[in-house]
């Protein structure tokens, strides 16, 4: 299969401070890559560096979308050349409804043909196929949405963008179990539509068990320390991430890190235990 | 993305044209007693409304210029023409009407509106009405709509002169005063008990005149159980002189009527607005002020509503915009002076390029006012580090059994807000358009849709280019 995205040595930084080091990654057309690693560890970032937030900068390194460099590219351009990303937590844009900002993003793609009518009954598709009311495109852009509702909102312009490549910032998180099986189904039916590639960063195997994951990758402060397939997904949720974090390179010696050098990696390695253990709590409730 | 923000100066052609003023009569430039007279005369008018023209002139030249305000230092009385009358009578059909001035309307989409929607429209070019109609349906139920001067020799003309600026008095600031001394053109609106209007009266005001003032008063009289939407609109081309507007609107609500005041001000930038507004409600009367204050160097404006009655209500929902080289203060006065009466203030303000927009209000409760209720709420949109944005809240409780609040917020647009946007192909210009444009609607979804359109197309032209 082609490259479809190609990420050569990439830092990023936030403001002074360095997040993201040296990253090699490349997605395949079709493919399903997992991203996985303790909370804190730029999983997000890279995100959102990927799609293009001016709040980061890149201070080394590349990326390429289908052979162009769209480093130095702005948001709106990558999302036209096919890239998308579904937020962890979607901002809300008071007085602006749900329609008329799917008209304007459906807009700035020609290549969908979804005008009109169109684009009406694809909506109406859609939203059927999500378990939304309709009555919901009156309203303010997330507005007063529940965190669920919020991620039906994306799924919504997931489906209807179809992407290229579509990041998912832990769209499984904070849902509840009917929500997460909506979830599970729009990104099936995504790669159904489109055969689309995915970058899913989640902590959780729910919503994977559809997916046929060709890659997993394990970041661990900032850095890419480990390259599988989908069995390092079960790894993780029968081990956790104490190896990869204990393997890391020591902070201390990484020649590009201004972190201070006292990092006690065991405080850090009980912490994230103790996240983890929460986190398993917190789904045996649900 | 902080430092994209500035924007390029507004594109106003769509406002700012100038017509000749050949044959257009110029009274002196300044302010004087002979001045005074000569507008009276020529004008006709009844001994009473000279002699109020007279001793408004004296409580002028007595009254100090405030000085809470912004700065109108820049405005010189001596330069100012106080009367400018164009080359034509008052017209009740268009084709009368003198072709530039004609032009000037269609520009503005006033005839088209008028076919529209409007059950009456009045057009005012510099200091006089040019032209006056209500439709046949309207004046069969009864209703006047007509220049104000006009009606001050019909049948009317005692219910005006119990009205005339007994809201809005002379000695209610320097410039009601001025307003009194030299006031020209205006409209009439009576609203006989019962009748509900179907559809809006609309007045527009245009200002032609280099170094002109227009002194318009709008009176307007809706009587019980009685329904109007009035919408007010003004705009004038842009000179590098002063240009004053102060008008004075007076509206009287009857016992359980409802009267809609939608004004979408758009003066040139080198204009002083000075206007003032007030509304006195009988017992559960409503007055709904809408208002979008978009032009103007510098603008005082503050409607008032006055409660009179119990269980009378008031709500005003504004936006301001203020740009480079404005100053705008706005905002409501309330006045909760009957028992049961309530008051909602909601308004936006939005400034850019160094625009300074301050939101002032004041909330009197009189002793009266016993289990009344007002809220006021002011959000303000500051889009660059150079703009200002004040709120100044006064309140005067004289009533222990009512109930007040207040809230405001200030911001900015949120880079969170603008990275969302355009991760779906949106442009960085759209994306701000599309918040700013959200952040008015809760003001333009008040507005008839053409005016919205209006009001969001002047956001888009304030927008446009913003991305350096």
């Amino acid at each position: 299969m082609g490259k479809l995205l190609d990420i050569r040595g990439l830092s990023a930084s936030a403001g002074e401070k360095p997040i993201l080091h040296n990253i090699d990654l490349t997605i395949g057309e079709g493919e399903i890559h997992v991203l996985m690693g303790p909370n804190g560890a730029g999983k997000s970032t890279l995100g959102q560096v990927i799609m293009g937030n001016p709040e980061y900068a890149v201070t080394a390194g590349s990326i390429a979308l289908e052979g162009e460099d769209i480093t130095e590219k702005a948001v709106d351009a990558r999302s036209r050349a096919g890239l998308f990303m579904s937020f962890q937590t979607p901002t809300e844009v008071p007085g602006v409804p749900l329609n008329s900002f799917l008209r304007a993003i459906v807009a700035q793609h020609g290549e969908l043909q979804l005008k009109g009518k169109r684009y009406k009954k694809r909506v109406s598709q859609i939203m059927e196929q999500l378990e939304m009311d309709e009555a919901y495109l009156n309203r303010e852009l997330n507005v007063g949405f529940s965190g669920g509702e919020k991620k039906k909102v994306e799924m919504l312009q997931l489906l209807l963008l179809q992407p290229k490549l579509a990041i998912l910032d832990e769209t499984d998180s904070g849902l509840d179990v009917d929500a997460l099986s909506v979830v599970s189904r729009a990104i099936s039916a995504y790669r159904d539509a489109c055969a689309g590639s995915l970058l899913i960063i989640t902590h959780q195997k729910r919503l994977l068990e559809h997916l046929a994951v060709s890659h997993t990758h394990v970041m661990v402060n900032g850095r890419i320390v480990e390259n599988g397939d989908a069995s390092l997904v079960d790894d993780i949720n029968a081990n956790g991430f104490e190896r990869f974090i204990k393997a890391a390179p020591n902070r201390a010696n990484a020649p590009d890190d201004a972190q201070p050098a006292h990092f006690d990696a065991t405080a850090a390695v009980a912490h994230m235990e103790a996240a983890l253990a929460a986190a398993d709590a917190g789904k045996a409730g649900a | 993305m902080a430092a994209k923000t500035q924007v390029a100066d507004i594109n106003r052609a769509l406002y700012d044209f100038v017509k000749s003023e050949e044959g257009s009569y110029r009274a002196e430039a300044g302010l004087t007693e002979d001045i005074v007279r000569e507008i009276s005369e020529r004008k006709g008018e009844p001994s009473w409304m000279l002699e109020l023209r007279l001793k408004s002139l004296e409580i002028y030249h007595e009254m100090p210029v405030s000085d809470w305000g912004p700065s109108i230092d820049g405005l010189d009385m001596d330069n100012i023409v106080t009367y400018v009358k164009p080359p034509t009578e008052q017209e009740s059909n268009w084709d009368d009407v003198p072709e530039d001035i004609k032009d000037t309307f269609e520009r503005l989409g006033i005839p088209q509106a008028e076919r529209a929607y409007l059950a009456g429209v009045g057009a005012q070019y510099d200091s006089e009405l040019v032209y006056h109609n209500i439709q046949e349906s309207a004046a069969k139920q009864g209703v006047v709509y007509s220049g104000i001067e006009e009606a001050l020799h019909g049948p009317y003309a005692e219910l005006i002169r119990e009205h005339f600026m007994k809201l809005i008095t002379p000695r209610e600031h320097k410039f009601a005063a001025l307003h009194g001394a030299v006031w020209s053109g205006g409209s009439f609106v009576y609203v006989p008990a019962g009748v509900h209007m179907d559809y809006p009266l609309q007045s527009y005001f245009r200002l032609n005149a280099k170094g002109a003032g227009q002194f318009e008063h709008t009176l307007i009289i809706v009587e019980d159980d009685a329904d109007l939407h009035f919408i007010e609109g003004c705009s004038a081309p842009k000179y590098n002189v002063a240009n004053l507007h102060a008008g004075a609107v007076e509206l009287f609500v009857g016992k359980r009527a409802h009267l809609r005041y939608s004004t979408i001000e758009n003066w040139s930038k080198n204009m002083y607005n000075l206007n003032t507004k007030r509304a006195r409600c009988d017992e559960e009367g409503q007055i709904e002020w809408i208002s979008g204050s978009f032009g103007s160097h510098v603008g005082y404006l503050y409607p008032m509503s006055i409660l009179a009655g119990r269980k009378a209500q008031s709500s005003f929902t504004g936006i301001t915009f203020a740009g480079a080289g404005q100053n705008l203060d706005t905002g409501c006065k309330v006045v909760l002076a009957a028992p049961q009466t309530t008051a909602s203030v909601d308004t936006k303000s939005i400034s850019k390029d160094g625009g300074i927009s301050t939101f002032r209000s004041s909330v009197v409760a009189t002793p009266a006012a016993t289990g009344s209720a007002c809220t006021v709420s002011c959000a303000s949109l500051m889009l660059d580090d150079v703009s200002r944005s004040d709120t100044i809240p006064a309140m005067d409780i004289r009533c222990a059994d009512v109930s007040i609040g207040h809230e405001a917020t200030i911001g900015r647009i949120s880079d969170d807000k603008i990275f969302y946007l355009m991760s779906r192909g949106i442009s960085e210009e759209e994306a701000r358009t599309m918040i700013v444009n959200g952040f008015a609607e809760p003001v333009s979804k008040e507005l008839p849709l053409e005016y919205a359109v209006e009001m969001n197309n002047l956001i888009k032209l304030e927008m446009e280019g913003a991305i350096g």
